[in-house]
């Protein structure tokens, strides 16, 4: 269970990576976020977002046109 | 020293955009660049000229035009529709193929220009208005939004030899 979850549902780029980046802000080091998101653009994003900050993507899976990505902050 | 190696000093996460259009479709790749870029952990500075600078104003008025933009095709009735000449020229088509987009824009779940804006505000995204473009059209920085800076071709080539990555849009 993430300690936050970020509903980006809908929302087109780079909505889904502002709004989460904001939501890491918030979090403490350590501490997991679940982003929720409808954009297909959004596997490569993410992927691309977690690669160049050093966040880890912990898990990653898709269900029904629904993208849920787990991501850990490191730091 | 290869190509490939930065010049000492200069940090990879740094990018800066010249942005020279205002029209409402031009004005996103600068925003969604910057924004994104910062997000990602990136010092980024963006300096407006030319007809990129109104983009600073407090109140926007976007407006796209399909006149001489073969390439707009929106998507209407099941299929895309560009517009001739003739008729994007019409008084009044500009202002409807706007609110066609911005609407679009909505249904789509896209982020507004001033919502996009504002968020690379929140980002300390540094804002450079081209002090000859504000003569040059004569706008007062009143009539800008806070926080920005005033600068010449000068002060961006400083800003730009100092960033990794520099955009022209």
């Amino acid at each position: 269970m993430a300690d936050q979850v970020l509903d980006a549902k809908g929302l087109n780029c780079p909505l889904p990576i502002l709004k989460a980046k904001k939501a890491l802000k918030s979090l403490e080091g350590g501490n997991t976020l679940e982003v929720q998101s409808t954009d297909p653009g959004s596997v490569a994003d993410f992927a691309a977002f977690c690669r160049t900050t050093g966040n880890e993507l912990v898990e990653q899976k898709e269900e029904g046109g629904v993208w849920t990505y787990l991501i850990r902050k490191t730091g | 020293m290869s190509s490939t190696e930065l010049k000492p000093g200069i940090d990879p996460n740094t990018m800066s955009i010249i942005v020279t259009k205002g029209s409402l479709d031009w004005a996103y790749p600068p925003f969604i660049l910057s924004t994104t870029a910062a997000a990602m952990g990136l010092d980024v500075t963006m300096f407006f000229t030319f007809y990129g600078l109104p983009l600073l104003m407090k109140d926007l008025k976007l407006q796209v035009s399909s006149l001489g933009n073969p390439a707009m095709k929106m998507p209407m009735m099941g299929m895309h529709m560009g517009m001739p000449n003739l008729v994007s020229a019409i008084p009044g088509v500009d202002a409807a193929a706007s609110k066609m987009m911005k609407n679009l824009i909505k249904k789509k779940g896209v982020a507004s220009i001033p919502e996009l804006r504002e968020l690379a505000v929140e980002a300390d995204v540094r804002m450079i208005a081209c002090q000859m473009t504000l003569d040059l059209f004569e706008y007062s920085k009143d009539d800008m939004i806070e926080g920005i800076e005033i600068g010449g071709a000068a002060t961006y080539i400083e800003v730009a030899t100092q960033s990794h990555i520099n955009l022209f849009i």
